[in-house]
């Protein structure tokens, strides 16, 4: 057991790829027998994965801000290293991202029958990959996850997605490239400056307030692609309008975390006086992307683009929560993405369980589920409850907490973004008056039958997270707080002051 | 005791549970009767802490546990119990017991009783949550709660377009009230550096000359924060300008209307800004524009409900108005008689509801009252307990409106100041239209000839005794006699032992040159003021009389007289035109044009598509080598990655020796 806890986080990253290697070498005459056999594996090692997620949880001291499960060896030459640990900011993120795989594979059970190996396979490189992203410590190690991430998602869209597959992947790639290239060399002149790829080290090294502009404008390109912020959100949509069901719920779920993660873990420590420099862009820009997107996904008429806009919008709020730079604002920011990863990932699955059916994502192709689709109905409601943050879900404490934070730094900020609050709303009981609601009029969609076993397996767990989440959140902002206390405090001192003792006079600047 | 009251908020949410989630396997009946049972012994408990805290003046500040910290901001969950809560305690609770005992008759005939059930006991318990708060945020919880309650039984036959409709704007209208209520959450954190009413109430007096700034002003600090919780207020209680979602939701079934839209959740609002009222009376603009949005929705409503001709709207137009009442008595101070309004409204509002639900029942879903007349030989009881509504409400001597409502139009007076006596002026105007609006809808409901087609009329009888019409004698004897039985404790001598701190009772006016309380004074205001609420439910209900009981040919001519000011009462002022005009239809051009324009043609049309265009010369000599394009690129990522390694390592080696 000790050598499992003292390396927990090379098996977490390990097991997938031995599961992988396994699918790779199982051959059955019998093509049905072999498919179950892959997904049988690609299960237990997701969920074997899962559980060593939940022993680094329970392990986690959530009273130091250090790095902990570190592991240290060298890698290419003496500089890179294999250099891996959590702290309260990405230890979640870890869990969740382990936590989604299960319910993926279960989720792709019957609806994927084709290439079913390769299909495993390239999710299960992803979740070493994605542990990976939120586990490095080594600043290059980190870009090599970071952007071979994208190869296995790329693929996913690529080889099983819909109709326009070609033309969502080829835009997903350009965008990201574009963003990662910049990074690139923003990584590569960290280095020849300070000679290390260590992020610790990096994150106290303090770098000249005119070359902090610069690289914090690098990562930001990077990383507002990824979150995605609006202007550069439009591959978002596409990419889920063609991604198959449990590409969209990682996507969703994972990889839009990775740019808030980004932020938090390089732009802020690393380059703390730009981004002060810089917060205003982003609110301007998040607030845009909240009011704009809401604004669009209330006319879109395909369902999976209709919860990829609401994503851009939730994630302005991850934006503005972050760079508001005191504990509601940031640890609110954290909340936001693990419950959106959450709901957002069961929105995608409630579309992929009438996808199967139907075989279609037009929201007028449907109608008066909540007839013949009893269970599935009231799930869908429980959902988007939580996607418009109704309190008592996990939806509502991240909002309330940024808009809370937002207020104690500007009113126009928390104005702003409140409003979609309720444009949330309204795209949101749009899309449920016309899918659940309504008369059961359609012959096909009469003909569909409700949640099956396999799918109300993945429901449950997933309802019984959004409640705990809204009505218990202390069990997810504990292991947060002091990782997040300690960067304000080492890199932002001045905004610590201010949000501890609210002045009355000269409250909100 | 606080096992009581923890009981007492938790068994609605059991009741819920079960009928929710286990009700089809249990049937209709289990559903039923576990959903009612369990809320007819919260209704016991709620009466049995009522009396203890009234009587002998205890608090219960019950915690249960922490909900949220981060920063310095922490807050719990709680059901806590003080003298305002106590009064909710027993109107949510009874109402509630009594309207699911109802619906088990009304609903009869639904194929979807146990959802019903469940809903409404959900709903209760929201409410519930919302009431015995000890913060702002589980305040909000409670608000939103019985907001989404509210939208599910709005839209609870959901295959009616219309039900749809109203229950998403119920829902939308309601969240612009809510995002004012979120921003004075926030506000009220950054001014007290807490959300949990104690901390907040202990420190007005620090605070009481603080500015803040909002959207770039700086304002009055406790202004700021009480008007934006107030905005909050305005949409639950379907005040001015947010009021549009309330006669909608007449699309939900009665009962409903009845719990809901009438006696509990829009009079959260009230209860938000007596619960604030140490701080709302240390910001005197805050609760002008109280007072003033209040008697303007008490005019306004009233006006609409003159000429409406569905039996529902009248009665929703009617709660809106007398939510004004209330707003306008908290808006001068009096928040006893504010409280007290509630608690007379909820007995005989409830009471018209669920008459006018008898009435919809007798006639087979007809709600139209030009298609009504003459029922008062089919449906006598329903009459009869309409009739004491509606002595109730226009103010009767010594039934319960009488001693709350015209406290209220004296409290204006007493005020002595320019919006007390706009207050005062309009409340009484509206007065004598709701003794008009009343006493229109009871003529010409029950009297005359029927204007039903035989068969409905012939066919017209009473609900069953225990389940309809025993709640309907209930809540008429609360009608009757809770105004007379508790005026002294809320409005009276036994003030001050009774709210126990409750609620602020410190706003004084001066009353024949000595300075008293506001609602002391209320007392002592001339006769004439006294008189001229009674004159205007009298003039209200001969007007009525000589309109739809003589004259029957009255009304349409005068209609046709005036039918620019006929059309503009009818269609509701056209706020829902302006509205569609203003917001929603620009939502959705805007979404449109964002989408097509923006995203598409401009972002798309420069970014990746242009790009794209450019790398197609590629791609076609690509497609020659019959390969798909995804290898190519993946390919390239890790080619491309790969060469970076390898440069990597090299200077990475080379600038390693260089140390």
């Amino acid at each position: 057991m000790l050598f499992i806890e003292n390396h927990l986080l090379s098996f977490m990253m390990i097991i997938p790829l031995i599961g992988a290697a396994i699918i790779m070498m199982i051959k059955h005459q019998d093509k049905e027998i072999e498919k179950r056999n892959i997904r049988q594996v690609a299960l237990w090692t997701t969920v074997a994965t899962f559980l060593l997620s939940i022993l680094l949880w329970a392990g986690f001291d959530s009273t130091t801000a250090d790095f902990q499960f570190v592991e240290k060896y060298n890698w290419v030459g003496e500089d890179i290293k294999y250099y891996v640990g959590v702290d309260g900011i990405s230890m979640l993120f870890v869990v969740l991202s382990a936590f989604l795989m299960p319910i993926v594979v279960l989720a792709s059970w019957d609806s994927v029958q084709n290439r079913v190996a390769e299909y495993m396979i390239a999710f299960l490189v992803l979740e070493t990959l994605m542990i990976g992203v939120f586990s490095a410590l080594d600043i290059f190690l980190f870009y090599v996850f970071f952007e071979g991430g994208l190869i296995p998602m790329y693929l996913l869209i690529g080889v099983w997605g819909g109709a326009n597959r070609v033309y969502a992947s080829f835009k997903f790639f350009l965008y990201t490239l574009l963003g990662s290239v910049v990074m690139l060399v923003a990584v590569l002149y960290m280095f020849i400056e300070t000679g290390t790829t260590e992020i610790p080290a990096l994150m106290t090294h303090g770098f000249d307030t005119d070359v902090q502009n610069w690289l914090w404008l690098a990562f930001f390109a990077s990383f507002a692609v990824k979150m995605p912020m609006w202007p550069v959100h439009t591959w978002l949509p596409d990419a889920h309008v063609q991604a198959p069901t449990g590409g969209s719920v990682i996507l969703a779920g994972v990889l839009l975390k990775m740019g808030g993660y980004g932020f938090l873990r390089f732009s802020l420590p690393m380059f703390p006086e730009a981004t002060e420099h810089f917060a205003w862009l982003v609110f301007a820009l998040s607030i845009v992307a909240i009011v704009y997107t809401s604004l669009v996904a209330l006319v879109q008429e395909d369902i999976k683009k209709l919860i990829a806009y609401s994503s851009v919008a939730h994630m302005g709020f991850v934006t503005i929560g972050i760079f508001l730079l005191n504990p509601n604002g940031i640890e609110g920011a954290i909340f936001t993405m693990l419950s959106h990863g959450i709901v957002s990932g069961a929105l995608f699955l409630c579309v992929g369980v009438i996808y199967d059916r139907l075989h279609t994502r037009e929201i007028a192709r449907y109608g008066g589920l909540a007839i013949n689709m009893k269970m599935y109905a009231a799930t869908f409601v429980i959902f988007t409850m939580a996607s418009v943050g109704l309190p008592g879900t996990s939806g509502f404490v991240g909002e309330f907490l940024v808009l809370n934070g937002a207020y104690t730094v500007n009113t126009w900020v928390a104005f702003g973004a409140t409003t979609g609050v309720i444009l949330g709303a309204a795209y949101m009981l749009y899309l449920v008056r016309r899918v659940i609601f309504g008369e059961l009029d359609k012959d096909d969609v009469k003909a569909m039958p409700d949640l099956n076993l396999r799918e109300k397996i993945i429901m449950a767990p997933l309802i019984a997270i959004v409640i705990w989440m809204g009505v218990y959140p202390n069990s997810f902002l504990e292991p947060i707080h002091t990782s997040v206390n300690s960067l304000i405090e080492t890199h932002f001192s001045a905004n610590t002051e201010h949000a501890a003792a609210p002045a009355p006079q000269s409250a909100a600047r | 005791m606080e096992f009581a009251i923890k009981t007492l908020v938790f068994l609605p949410l059991i009741g819920f549970l079960i009928a929710g989630i286990f009700g089809s396997k249990i049937g209709d009946k289990a559903s039923q009767i576990v959903t009612t049972g369990l809320l007819f012994i919260s209704a016991a408990l709620s009466w049995m802490v009522f009396l203890d805290v009234a009587l002998d003046g205890n608090k219960y500040p019950v915690t249960l546990f922490n909900w949220v910290t981060s920063g310095t901001l922490s807050f719990d969950w709680s059901v806590s119990v003080d003298a305002l809560t106590a009064v909710m305690l027993v109107v949510v609770n009874s109402v509630s017991a009594l309207v699911h005992l109802y619906s088990t008759s009304y609903m009869e005939e639904d194929p979807h009783k146990p959802r019903f059930f469940a809903y409404l006991s959900l709903f209760t318990f929201m409410m519930l949550m919302l009431v015995t708060s000890d913060n702002l945020v589980q305040m909000f919880f409670g608000w939103e709660g019985v907001g989404v309650a509210s939208y599910l039984l709005i839209g609870f036959w959901f295959k009616k377009p219309t039900a749809n409709a109203a229950a998403i704007k119920a829902f939308v209208v309601n969240r612009v009230g809510d995002f004012g209520f979120a921003l004075g959450i926030y506000a009220t954190f950054l001014l007290f550096g807490s959300v949990e009413f104690d901390v907040i109430f202990a420190n007005v007096g620090q605070y009481k000359d603080a500015t803040m700034s909002f959207l770039g002003h700086d304002y009055h600090a406790l202004t700021v924060v009480c008007l934006l919780l107030f905005v909050g207020a305005m949409g639950k209680s379907a005040q001015l300008g947010l009021h549009t979602w309330l006669p909608d939701a007449m699309e939900g079934p009665t009962p409903v209307s009845a719990l809901i839209h009438a006696a509990t959740m829009v009079t959260a609002g009230v209860f938000l800004v007596a619960r604030f009222s140490p701080v709302f009376v240390e910001a005197p603009d805050a609760m002008a524009v109280v007072t003033v949005v209040g008697a303007l929705t008490a005019f306004f409503a009233a006006t609409v409900g003159l000429v409406q001709n569905d039996i529902k709207r009248v009665i929703a137009y009617s709660t809106c108005s007398q939510l004004g009442y209330m707003f306008v008595a908290l808006g001068v101070g009096a928040f006893g008689g504010g409280v007290f309004h509630l608690f007379t409204h909820a007995f005989f509002k409830a009471l018209l509801f669920l008459g006018a639900g008898s009435v919809i029942h007798a006639m087979h879903h007809e709600q139209d009252m030009r298609n009504m007349g003459g029922l008062l030989k089919k449906i006598p009881f329903t009459a009869t307990v309409m009739f004491i509504g509606n002595l109730a409400i226009t103010g009767v001597p010594l039934l319960s409106g009488y001693y709350s409502k015209d406290l209220i139009i004296e409290a204006a007076f007493a005020a002595h100041s320019g919006v007390g006596e706009f207050a005062f002026f309009m409340t009484v105007v509206a007065a004598l239209m709701t003794s008009f609006y009343s006493w229109r809808l009871w003529f010409m409901t029950f009297l005359g000839e029927s204007r039903a087609d035989a068969h409905t009329y012939d066919h017209a009888h009473e609900g069953p005794m225990f389940q309809m019409r025993f709640p309907l004698a209930a809540l008429a004897v609360g009608a009757l006699a809770a105004g007379w039985t508790f005026k002294e404790a809320f409005i009276g001598h036994d003030v001050a032992g009774f709210w126990n701190g409750a609620i602020d009772l410190s706003v004084k006016v001066m009353s024949h040159g000595e300075s008293l309380p506001i609602m002391e004074a209320a007392h002592h205001v001339p006769g004439a003021v006294k008189l001229a609420p009674m004159i205007a439910m009298i003039v209200g209900l001969l007007l009525a009389a000589w309109f739809y009981a003589r004259k029957t040919d009255l009304p349409q001519r005068t209609a046709k007289t005036f039918n620019l000011l006929y059309d503009f009462l009818l269609n509701k002022w056209y706020f829902d035109e302006l509205y569609d005009f203003l917001f929603v239809k620009p939502s959705f051009a805007l979404g449109r044009i964002f989408w097509k324009r923006g995203d598409e043609q401009t972002i798309d049309g420069f970014g990746p598509n242009g790009v794209s265009a450019a790398v197609a010369m590629v791609a076609a000599k690509v497609r020659k080598l019959q390969t798909g394009y995804v290898y190519h690129y993946a390919f390239a990522m890790i080619v491309g990655l790969a060469a970076i390694v390898t440069w990597f390592m090299a200077s990475g080696i080379s600038s390693g020796a260089g140390h």
